[in-house]
Formats: C-alpha cells, structure tokens, sequence
C-alpha cells in the first residue's frame, strides 16, 4: 500500500473528494480572475449578453488619463505607507511592554484584540462620532491641550489622516498576537548568555530579538499592506457613500466599486482591478526580494 | 533599582492609555445608544448619561426590521461556514492522504488563487449570479464563500501533522476512507477545524461590500449592510445608530471573549490572514 502507484481508480476516488471545492473555486475564483483579465480588454460590453466586442488597450488608456484614478492610486499609497510603517512600529513596541507584564498579559491581549473581531461597517459608525467636528470626543479631548477642532470628516486635508487613524486603531490587536507569539519563540538562552557577556537591553534588541523575529516582521508588514491596499468599508461609512470632501478618499477600490456600481461601467472598473492585483503582487515580489537580505529564517 | 521601577511605571502607564483607546469606542457606542439625542450633542461631552435610556435599544431594534436581518446575518454566517469547512475537509483529506494524479498541478492552481484580491472578483462574480438570477438571494450571499483555498491550505497542515501510520492501521482494521476521515482525522485535528470555523464566522458576520452589492432587496440585507442604510435614514439621531451598531458588534465580541482561545490558535497556525 505503502509504495503502490497512482491509478485512475484512485484518482477517481480523490476526485471525489475534491469536486466540491473544485467546482465552486472554479466558479467564483478561477473564472473571475480570467474574465477580468478578458473584459479589461474590450472596448464595450454588453451586460445583457455577457459579451465585449472591440479588443483594445483602451480601458487601460483610460485609467492612465483619468485625474480621479490618478488620486485613487495616489491616496492608497499614501494611506498604504500611512498605516503599515506605523502599525508594525506600534504594535511591536506594545508586544514587546506586554512581555514585561506577564500577569495581566492576556487580559490586555483580550482588549488589543476587540477591534480586529468588530465589523469594520459598525465600528467606524461609531468612530463618525468620536471623528465628529463640533460633538466629537476626539476634537474635545484636543481642546484640553488648546488644539483647534479639526475637521476629520469634511476638511479634504485630513481625510487621509482620519482613515489611517482609524485603521492603524482597527487591526492593531492582529500584528500585536503574531508579534507575541514570535517574541515568545527566541529561546530564553541567548538573552541569559548575553547578558552574562554584558550585553545591554537595547544590544540584546537589536542584535538577538529582532533577527529572531524577522521572519514575523516580515508577515505582518506584507500582511498590513495587501489589507491596506484594499481598504473600502471605512470610507463608505465616514463619508456616507461617497469618497470624502473633493473625493480626498478616493482609493482603487472605491474607483473600482464606482466604476461598477454607480457608473455599470464593467470593463474601466475591470481594468482598475487589474491594476490593483499587478500592485499587489509587485509589492508582494518586492518584500519578498527585500526579505531575502534581511530576513533570518 | 528605582530607576527600572521607574520605568515599569511608565511602561505599564503606556500600556494602560493603549488600552483605553483601544476600549474607549466600545463604551462610547453604549454610552451615546442610552443617551437622548440632545444629550449625546453637549459640550463637554457626557461621559454616562443620569438617565441612561436602555429603552433604546428596542426602539431602535423595533424601528426597521433589524429580527429579520439578524436572521439573515445567522443564516448566511452559518451556511458558509458549514459548507466551507465541508468541501474544505473533503479537500485538504484528499491532498493530504490520498494519491491521485495531477495532484501538485491542481494544488499550485488553486493555491495561485490565494494571491488574488478578492474586489477583483467581485465584477465577474456579480455578473454570474445575474445570469443565474441569483441575485437577491440567499445562494447568492452564501455560495462564493462556500470553499476557500486558505482554509483547504491549512486544515492539510494540520492533516498532514497526523502520522501516515494512523491511517495505514485505519486501512487494516477494514475502514474506509470516508470513515477514517470523519472517525479518526476530523476528531484528532478538531482545534484546527474550530480555529477555522471561527475565523470564518467573524469574516462572514463582518462581511460588507459583497453582500451590499448582492442585495438590493431590502428584505435580504445582512446586519452591517442594513446598518449602514439604517444610519442613512435616521440621520442624525446618534444615539438609534450606536444602539444599531451594537446589534452588529455584540454577537461577535461575546464569541470572541468565549473563544479567544481558538481564534488565536487559527491565526497563528495559519499564520497568514488574507
């Protein structure tokens, strides 16, 4: 049994076994990749026939003049280098005061997570109010150290701001669990023998933790950014279905919804999704390149 | 000496401010859904209100058909979760334990879908259940997540983790596959299956763009779907969208605080979430 070969009997049998997974994947994951590819490329689609005429480059033509695309690619960036340099920053200095604390280590764990569980939709409802400019938490609490009130939700300067706030707060606890988990792994002998050696804290930071953990700083940081590059549901709420004060909040994937939704216009739409994953697997690709330097496996 | 304790006091300080703003929109969702709407706009803002209004909560559960939607958002969780961890099982068995041809071609396909962002699919996938004239339905909110490559990837780690000899006994004492699956393998890597069924949960009941593009019927919308429109309608009336937004945010705290256990296990075993 052990050494036998592959028949088609037994291929026949895994089949089986894998036809449910196969068939709906095909439907919903495989086929859509292919056909956004294809209707990016045709010059007009016919909904009602599911069917493009006109093979051309001029979707992609399009995006490349279009000044609201244009922002669209610019602010997610913006927002992508907004959230994930400080998130991994600050959840990997929040891990590491945990570790000092063991006693209430979990219980602190449990309140850093809530956010991550939470729906996006309802939480962010509730941070309109705290975001609010004259009723505002956030605004008030400002005023006690003589800040003027900001207008998060309708000055177009702080749009930007306003989402990366909310979204550095909303996945903090996710980096803070893998950062734990890593920082539990380096073996408790190389910081004994390294202080024998007279190493100080900082030394055996730099030179024991994080290599040890690089492999997980490397994780959360590609982590943070494909879920960075996609963000949608905050927008939508701050700025009830429209993409803040002068579009300020326009990122690919709220181009992407307009274009569909809103407009129905399917093959633009197409061609910006496309966009977003060659994005997504060049930044990807790069990390990895990045990775292979300075990460330690 | 006091110099480290120093420093502990301000670590922990640090920590302590962390979680307050980490808790804070919690409470503050509570605290503004039991206050009158005149109450919830003063300045300075009132921490607790004398007359907390509970009252409201009912009315504002009472005010749209949030029971329906509730319904709704408990079916369609426990559907795809049910049929994901189905054809998910099935899967990671057969790449796991069963011989078969094509097997790493097949394997490297699907696994090439984990890259891929799923607002990419959404266009395609829209289009599809209009043919179907699924649109509007229950099938339509459940049957694209009903299989997921990262959980098939997954659940064969943790099959795979199972000795082959187990398997082999199994074969001798006359089992079948089907039966040693569901017998023996199911059984032994059960926190890995919970791990994954919750992380499916939560991405489920929290799921918004998809089921707000399926769903134009007012009758089918899921709970984040409905409250978003909900907070459209009444506007201005804070403390109705905070009792509202409870009604989404409740459900999957509790299971988190019951659960954390597990939901920390699936994210470390998976090690990736996507």
């Amino acid at each position: 049994m052990i050494n036998q070969k592959t028949t088609w009997k037994q291929t026949l049998h895994a089949l089986l076994y894998l036809a449910p997974m196969m068939i709906l994947l095909t439907i919903f994951f495989l086929y859509p990749i292919l056909s956004t590819f294809v209707m990016s490329i045709f010059k007009n689609y016919d909904f009602y026939r599911n069917v493009g005429t006109g093979v051309s480059l001029t979707n992609f033509i399009y995006l490349s003049k279009d000044p609201l695309f244009h922002r669209a690619v610019i602010n997610t960036f913006v927002f992508v280098l907004g959230v994930v340099p400080a998130s991994v920053i600050i959840s990997l200095g929040i891990s590491l005061l945990l570790n000092r604390f063991k006693k209430v280590r979990s219980l602190f764990q449990t309140i850093y997570f809530l956010p991550y569980v939470t729906s996006t939709v309802a939480i962010a409802m509730v941070w309109v109010w705290i975001y609010h400019s004259d009723y505002g938490v956030l605004n008030f609490i400002l005023g006690l150290f003589h800040t003027k009130p900001i207008g998060w939700l309708n000055d177009p300067h702080y749009t930007l701001l306003t989402l990366i706030i909310f979204s550095i707060w909303k996945n903090l606890g996710l980096n803070i669990i893998l950062f734990l988990v890593a920082l539990n792994s380096v073996p408790r002998q190389y910081y004994l023998s390294a202080s024998l050696d007279g190493a100080s804290t900082w030394q055996q930071f730099t030179n024991i933790t994080l290599p040890l953990i690089s492999p997980t700083t490397f994780l959360v940081t590609i982590n943070a950014m494909i879920a960075s590059f996609k963000v949608f549901d905050q927008i939508y709420v701050f700025y009830h279905n429209t993409a803040g004060p002068n579009n300020s909040g326009m990122t690919i994937v709220y181009y992407l919804y307009q274009k569909f939704y809103t407009e129905n216009n399917y093959p633009v739409a197409s061609a910006a999704g496309v966009v977003l994953f060659v994005i997504i697997i060049i930044a990807t690709v790069l990390q990895n390149y990045v990775s292979r330097h300075y990460v330690h496996y | 000496m006091s110099k480290k304790k120093a420093a502990n006091i301000l670590f922990f300080f640090i920590l302590l401010l962390g979680a307050f703003i980490m808790i804070f929109p919690f409470f503050w969702m509570i605290s503004t859904a039991v206050k009158t709407p005149s109450e919830a706009a003063t300045v300075p803002p009132m921490l607790w209100p004398k007359h907390p209004h509970w009252g409201n909560f009912v009315d504002a559960f009472k005010s749209a058909p949030f029971a329906r939607y509730l319904f709704n958002s408990l079916l369609v969780t426990f559907c795809t979760t049910a049929a994901q961890m189905f054809t998910s099982i099935l899967a990671a068995f057969a790449f796991s334990k069963l011989k078969f041809w094509g097997k790493n071609v097949i394997f490297m396909i699907f696994l090439s879908t984990m890259m891929v962002p799923i607002e990419m699919l959404i266009i395609p996938n829209y289009v599809t259940l209009t043919k179907a004239h699924l649109i509007n339905s229950y099938l339509a909110l459940i049957l694209p997540w009903s299989a997921s490559f990262f959980t098939v990837f997954t659940l064969r780690q943790a099959f795979n983790s199972v000795p082959p000899q187990v398997y082999y006994a199994a074969k001798i004492d006359g089992a079948s596959d089907w039966n040693y699956l569901w017998r023996v393998l199911v059984p032994i890597c059960r926190s890995s299956i919970v791990a994954m069924s919750i992380l499916e949960i939560i991405a489920s009941w929290n799921d918004f763009l998809w089921p707000m593009i399926v769903t134009n019927d007012a009758n089918m919308r899921t709970l984040p779907v409905a409250v978003s429109s909900f907070s459209n309608d009444v506007g201005t009336n804070y403390p109705f969208m905070m009792a509202a937004a409870t009604f989404v945010v409740i459900p999957m705290i509790i299971l988190y605080l019951i659960l954390q256990k597990y939901i920390i296990q699936g994210i470390t075993k998976g090690g990736l979430v996507g």
